[in-house]
């Protein structure tokens, strides 16, 4: 086990150097120059980009660049935001924290309510109830999650007035209930659907036959039996979901202004801060590449045949 | 999902009536009759389920929506009345008129709009798929056929690509650009979107090359090539066009999405995301300019993702 998570964590690395430095690439190598879009509209003088652009280390070649900017990210320094001369570890502290917040009510609404709704309608599949929770997850995966966060805002704040339209400063949990749901919403479908579908396909295996035939209660076939059989493929959606969830924060965080992650790396793009932006992105890369060790190792827990030596 | 799709290895019907790319890829060995191949069974399968009559009718609509939108509507998108119909409200009764869906805020008929936007958002998901699926389908058919160092550079670089959360690495490179054409987007897509289909057709490919008929080919001193094309791809693409089937109905949403943030199509570019976008300002007082091209986009993707179960369950064995 120890020595399987060592070989993950090895094989990890080029994978976040590599992650790390197709972003890199992406940011710094496309056109588009942050120094000149300081100035805006106006004309400057070439001679002062060409010197900013010095003390920022920009004139160095791109592999020079990446070089820095790695080496810096190792002793914990993220760079700094040209514009605000503010470094972006500060900003990614003040930011981080409300994503993740919002993730994880994204993510346990999906896990909750996604897997209860899947085994409600796998137990039954092909009645009324299955049926009403395939048309409801197909509209969910239909509907854009923009269009839905705008819905949600039009009829729970606007109209209802249940919430309000915007989250504070602050992003109380509360506050994020509406963004969560709307966030976690196509998660939802998908994880029903998958439960679902696993559950139906579970009902009919050998060993659930066998354990009715011993006699076992219908409480523990079903919820030791059953769904711990049931949940490797979930889970291996989940796992991958946390880093989608908190890259599709953008869009949530957009409509319901709240000032995470999401929000500040949208406006580092169109100011073209290239260390906020990498810096972000690298995180969330990270946080995905966590999750889906946490994942395999969960495979063990699951199903004991799955063994890491 | 691969190891469930081993009949393809008996008999092939080469006459099946399958359109599009999956009949060129089956034209191999013609025997009269006797056990159908997957492609003829699926296609047997999908006739006679209503989900995919309903979504292949629905997308030929949109699909000659997109092709010809003055056979629907014969206003202009872009031509603005702001004095006659500052955000006018919908004319219910006024079945496929000028005013049905109203005006926005720019006076313009919101009918023609998203009769017109239907263009750039069936573009962007044919063409992106179809890139994905032919650079996704050569990476892991590389990958998973010629194993050792070759698979593993071909599957880390694809991991590299999929730990980039997608639509932010999206908006990373189309910010890049100052002129965003359809085009831009689709490349910016394509570009992140090839590495499920690639392990896909890897996962395939491996159970694949193992099979006694791609053993005999090469006993039989056939080419790489020609044992890639011609015995390995037919066997090993149909979950490959699953997966792209179901992927249509997601590119068109990230093409909504892009364009309302702003960084996809911009104006004078018509398309749903970009009315949605423009809709947000009015959201209280006139909600229609923002909800009739989010219905739009959501019956099309809506549409697709039918097409695309109903493709899964006629193609995949194991579900039946």
């Amino acid at each position: 086990m120890g020595r399987y998570v060592a070989r993950r964590l090895l094989q990890m690395i080029p994978v976040f150097i590599g992650a790390t430095l197709l972003v890199f690439c992406m940011m710094y190598a496309l056109p588009g120059d942050p120094v000149r879009a300081l100035a805006g509209e106006q004309a400057v003088d070439p001679a002062q980009i060409a010197a900013m652009k010095k003390d920022l280390g920009l004139d160095l070649p791109l592999w020079h660049q990446y070089w820095n900017y790695l080496t810096g990210l190792l002793h914990g320094d993220f760079g700094t935001q040209i514009a605000s001369g503010q470094p972006v570890a500060d900003i990614i502290a003040d930011a981080f924290p409300i994503t993740a917040r919002l993730t994880f009510f994204a993510f346990a609404f999906t896990t909750v309510v996604g897997i209860s709704m899947g085994i409600f309608a796998g137990m039954k599949a092909d009645s009324a109830r299955d049926r009403v929770l395939l048309m409801v997850t197909l509209l969910l995966i239909s509907v854009p999650s923009f269009v839905l966060g705008f819905l949600g805002q039009y009829f729970f704040a606007f109209q209802l007035g249940w919430v309000q339209p915007n989250v504070s400063g602050e992003a109380n949990w509360n506050e994020l209930f509406l963004p969560a749901v709307v966030l976690g919403s196509l998660s939802l479908a998908y994880v029903a659907r998958l439960t679902r579908t696993s559950i139906a396909e579970n009902l009919r295996a050998d060993y659930m036959r066998t354990a009715t035939a011993k006699g076992l209660p219908r409480r523990r076939i079903i919820g030791v039996h059953l769904l711990r059989n049931s949940m490797i493929p979930v889970v291996t959606y989940l796992g991958t979901d946390i880093g989608a969830l908190m890259g599709g924060a953008v869009v949530t965080e957009g409509i319901f202004n709240v000032k995470g992650v999401g929000w500040s790396v949208f406006g580092a793009l169109k100011q073209r801060e290239g260390a906020t932006v990498v810096g972000i992105v690298t995180l969330i890369v990270v946080v995905y590449l966590v999750a889906s060790l946490l994942v395999d190792l969960l495979y063990a827990v699951l199903d004991p045949r799955i063994r890491y030596a | 999902m691969p190891e469930t799709l081993k009949d393809t290895e008996t008999t092939k019907d080469g006459t099946a009536a399958v359109p599009g790319p999956t009949a060129a890829t089956m034209a191999a060995s013609t025997k009269p009759e006797k056990a159908r191949s997957l492609w003829s069974d699926a296609w047997h399968d999908l006739r006679r389920n209503p989900l995919f009559v309903a979504s292949a009718i629905l997308i030929t609509i949109l699909v000659v929506m997109a092709a010809f939108p003055q056979l629907f509507t014969g206003a202009d998108p872009r031509y603005a009345d702001l004095a006659n119909h500052y955000l006018q409200k919908p004319n219910w009764s006024h079945v496929f008129k000028e005013d049905w869906f109203g005006y926005d805020v720019q006076g313009r008929s919101i009918y023609a709009r998203v009769i017109h936007g239907a263009r750039n958002s069936i573009l962007v998901a044919l063409v992106v798929t179809a890139l994905v699926t032919v650079i996704g389908t050569a990476t892991g058919m590389i990958a998973g056929y010629f194993g050792g160092l070759i698979d593993t550079l071909l599957s880390r670089v694809t991991d590299i690509f999929f730990a980039v959360p997608f639509t932010l690495g999206a908006m990373v490179v189309l910010t890049s650009f100052e002129e965003r054409s359809v085009w831009v987007v689709i490349l910016a897509l394509a570009f992140l979107g090839w590495t499920q289909i690639a392990r896909v057709a890897r996962g395939s490919v491996l159970t694949i090359k193992q099979a006694d008929y791609v053993m005999a080919a090469k006993a039989l001193g056939a080419s790489t090539s020609r044992i890639l094309l011609r015995h390995i791809l037919p066997n090993a693409i149909a979950p490959v066009i699953v997966v792209a089937t179901i992927s249509l109905g997601g590119y068109i949403g990230s093409e909504a999405t892009l364009s309302f943030l702003g960084i996809g199509l911009a104006e004078p570019a018509v398309s749903w995301g970009v009315d949605i976008s423009s809709g947000q300002e009015q959201l209280r007082n006139a909600a229609f300019v923002l909800i009739i091209p989010s219905i739009m986009v959501s019956i099309t993707v809506l549409a697709f993702i039918m097409l695309g179960d109903a493709v899964r369950n006629a193609l995949d064995p194991k579900l039946r």
